[in-house]
């Protein structure tokens, strides 16, 4: 946008107030996804938290660390609104979003989100080391040109590969305070790349119809809700004793393996509810998708409770 | 361009700017904290 077409005196106006209005600054923050990146800043500082040497880290390198991993999170946001604004102005959930409404300039977005990208990796190789700003890098990579370029449009199983993108930011927080990347980071890598995948089809069972609208192929959508029920609790079953596996391994302690066995417990009855929900001949809930809803709120939970417990009994019981 | 129209374009530079001085002022402060700890740390 050129500032130089409006210059003051031309067209007659006489001056006005000088004030601001900050919602295009909103619209720029939006790109970035805050919801999302909560939970990318969570597990990313559960991930420094339990690293070894996690408390001698200074504070600074530590909030810069963890400001990288945000913004990147946002900047990869910000690319996959740009690659996907023609299937978010027809979806009803994202129809709003600053690039569909117009309120914000495709190519602008993109050069924010690759600016961002850029800025938040060289912050991190600055403030920790190169395998953390690495392991970021990667983490944007996957996420735009592995999941929004490639798999999203393509195949229902999108977001079971996909999913590994929001899965590294542990890994990213614990090399950000070892330098390195060990069985626990990838322990945690695997919790989230298993826990993605019921989260998200318990979300499209009831969202379906956006989602086809769209033409994304997701599962409800390719290959119906039933079917859809099953992949959730064979993937609830798979993640419930991953859960377990910082105890197996002796990173946690038992305490740990009581709250993660509860959660997992949990986790595989709402995953139940689901398969059982009162349904039609094609598989369409008859309840309005409550216990799916109910799955997915939980999903949630179930990953900041068993991250917070595993942070927790690192730092009570660790060494 | 009408009054209003302009009103509201220069509101929103306004913003855009303060917005942007603020993330330099940020990042020179955060970059200089960073040099003082791995300093520090060295």
């Amino acid at each position: 946008m050129s500032d130089t077409a409006m210059e003051p005196g031309q067209g007659g106006a006489a001056p006005l107030p000088a004030s601001y209005d900050m919602s295009e600054v909103g619209d720029w923050i939006a790109l970035l996804k805050p919801r999302v990146m909560t939970l990318v800043v969570f597990s990313g500082l559960v991930g420094m938290l339990v690293a070894p040497g996690a408390l001698a880290m200074h504070p600074v390198l530590a909030g810069t660390a963890i400001l990288c991993i945000a913004v990147a999170a946002g900047a990869a946001g910000a690319i996959n609104m740009w690659y996907d604004r023609d299937i978010d102005a027809v979806m009803r959930r994202t129809a709003r979003r600053p690039i569909p409404d117009g309120r914000i300039q495709p190519n602008a977005a993109l050069a924010f989100g690759v600016m961002l990208s850029v800025a938040s990796v060289t912050l991190m190789w600055l403030a920790t080391n190169l395998v953390a700003a690495g392991v970021l890098a990667l983490s944007i990579a996957f996420y735009v040109f592995v999941y929004t370029m490639w798999l999203k449009r393509r195949t229902p199983q999108n977001i079971v590969i996909g999913g590994a993108a929001g899965a590294f930011p542990p890994v990213i927080g614990w090399a950000a305070v070892t330098g390195d990347v060990t069985l626990v980071p990838v322990l945690l890598f695997a919790i989230i790349f298993a826990w993605t995948p019921p989260h998200f089809w318990a979300l499209s069972l009831w969202a379906h119809d956006d989602y086809a609208r769209a033409g994304v192929p997701m599962l409800p959508v390719t290959d119906g809700a039933r079917r859809t029920r099953r992949h959730i609790l064979a993937y609830t079953v798979l993640l419930a004793p991953l859960g377990l596996a910082p105890w197996a391994v002796g990173f946690a302690s038992g305490a740990y393996a009581v709250v993660a066995a509860a959660l997992g417990a949990l986790f595989l009855r709402h995953a139940l509810a689901v398969l059982r929900d009162a349904q039609d001949a094609e598989g369409r809930s008859l309840t309005r998708d409550a216990p799916a809803k109910a799955c997915f709120r939980f999903s949630l939970t179930y990953l900041f409770v068993l991250f917070a417990a595993l942070a927790a009994d690192r730092l009570v019981f660790g060494p | 361009m009408t009054p209003e129209e302009r009103a509201l374009f220069e509101k929103r530079r306004r913003a855009r700017n303060i917005a942007i001085l603020l993330v330099l002022v940020a990042l020179s402060v955060l970059f200089y904290f960073i040099g003082m700890a791995r300093l520090l740390r060295a």
